[in-house]
């Protein structure tokens, strides 16, 4: 399960992060998903649940996920547009030509410690 | 709880992760060793591919296997058959490998005694696309029957990808598969790629993918 995977590595960086601020508790931890990341947030935070109470420093944590708008630039008619709206194929010219500008991040924003 | 702190941390889920692949590539390269990192869905062709990639090029180089795909097992068994040195992966049912587990691999495989390692990847095109696996090349096989416009629905896979072999092209009569459309999918996404069509199954092409490996491998033995 993918969930999971990304979950111990979110771990493993605030363990380390936990050891640089010589923090005690993890209160919260804030993650920005974007909506074509391939994560899905209810999985996420099970997954999150399970493996964090299994830690001193994160054990109850909150999981709180801010999303992240996907956009779609088109090469032919250089416009921009909703991804999860249009997919692949431009709502303006019918053109194949897109890539995708923003939409598959996953990042840790923050986290409150004490 | 008034002090509790709010920490800035802004990191990506995946830096940590590609800061150790972008190590572990320098200490390939270090060592001579070339590494392939192949992937594809399940049963696209990944072993009946390397069982032939191995035939071609055994006499050549010191192969070494390392397989994480879930019929593992059997896939080290058919791996072994050949007479290259192959292990498994305990992937613990993870739908991919990050460089620190391939670091693992590599480490049970001993980089003096080979000069060009393969991994056998997780069979998924979406997680093994996002976390670099410290390899020397990404290979990722795509085969006729999953159709030709794979590429538009697994854009990173394909942009990450130097090589694409598509597999299977014995079946091409049966299926509604446009080669040519399928090669412009796969050069809208990446137009470095470079494309193979083979045929695992007689061999067909393989040759093409042999050369190829042969001056990667060569250059980074240098
Ligand atoms: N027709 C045909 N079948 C193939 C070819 N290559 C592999 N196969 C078959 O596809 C199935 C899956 O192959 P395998 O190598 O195990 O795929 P993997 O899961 O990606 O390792 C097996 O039954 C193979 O015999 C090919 O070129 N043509
Ligand atoms: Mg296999
Ligand atoms: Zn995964
Ligand atoms: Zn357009």
């Amino acid at each position: 399960m993918h969930e999971l995977g990304v979950v111990f590595r979110i771990i493993d960086d605030l363990t380390d992060l936990g050891k640089e601020n010589e923090l005690e508790k993890i209160h919260s931890v804030t993650i920005q998903l974007g909506e074509v990341s391939g994560v899905v947030p209810s999985l996420l935070t099970d997954a999150w649940k399970w493996a964090a109470d299994r830690t001193e420093l994160m054990k109850d944590a909150e999981l709180i996920i801010e999303t992240l708008p996907a956009v779609t630039f088109c090469e032919d008619c250089k416009s921009e547009y909703e991804t999860v709206t249009y997919g692949k194929i431009c709502p303006k010219c019918g053109s194949e030509h897109t890539y995708l500008l923003k939409g598959n991040e996953f990042l840790i924003k923050e986290i409150a410690a004490t | 709880m008034d002090n509790v702190r709010v920490i800035e941390v802004k990191r990506s889920i995946f830096e940590s992760n590609d800061k150790d692949a972008d190590k572990l590539r320098g200490e390939l390269k270090e060592s001579k060793t070339f590494l392939l990192n192949l992937m594809s869905s399940p049963g696209s062709g990944k072993t009946t591919t390397l069982t032939r990639t191995i035939e071609a090029l055994k006499d050549k180089y010191r192969i070494g296997v390392m397989e994480a795909d879930i019929d593992s097992d059997v896939d080290a068994k058919t791996i072994a058959a050949t007479g290259v040195k192959a292990i498994q992966l305990h992937t613990g049912g993870m739908c991919h490998l990050d460089a620190d587990m391939t670091r693992q691999g590599i480490k049970e495989l001993g980089v003096e005694d080979v000069d060009f390692a393969i991994l056998e990847n997780v069979g998924n095109l979406v997680c093994p696309a996002e976390f670099d696996t410290g390899s020397t090349k990404n290979a990722m096989i795509l085969s006729v029957p999953e159709g030709h416009d794979k590429p538009l629905k697994y854009p990173l896979m394909f942009s990450i990808c130097d090589v694409v072999l598509i597999n299977k092209i014995d079946v091409i009569p049966y299926f509604d598969f446009d080669m040519e459309k399928c090669k412009e999918y796969i050069l809208m996404r990446n137009p470095k790629a470079k494309i193979i069509p083979i045929c695992a199954k007689t061999g067909e092409g393989i040759n093409e993918w042999a050369d190829w490996l042969s001056e990667q491998i060569d250059a980074q033995m240098k």
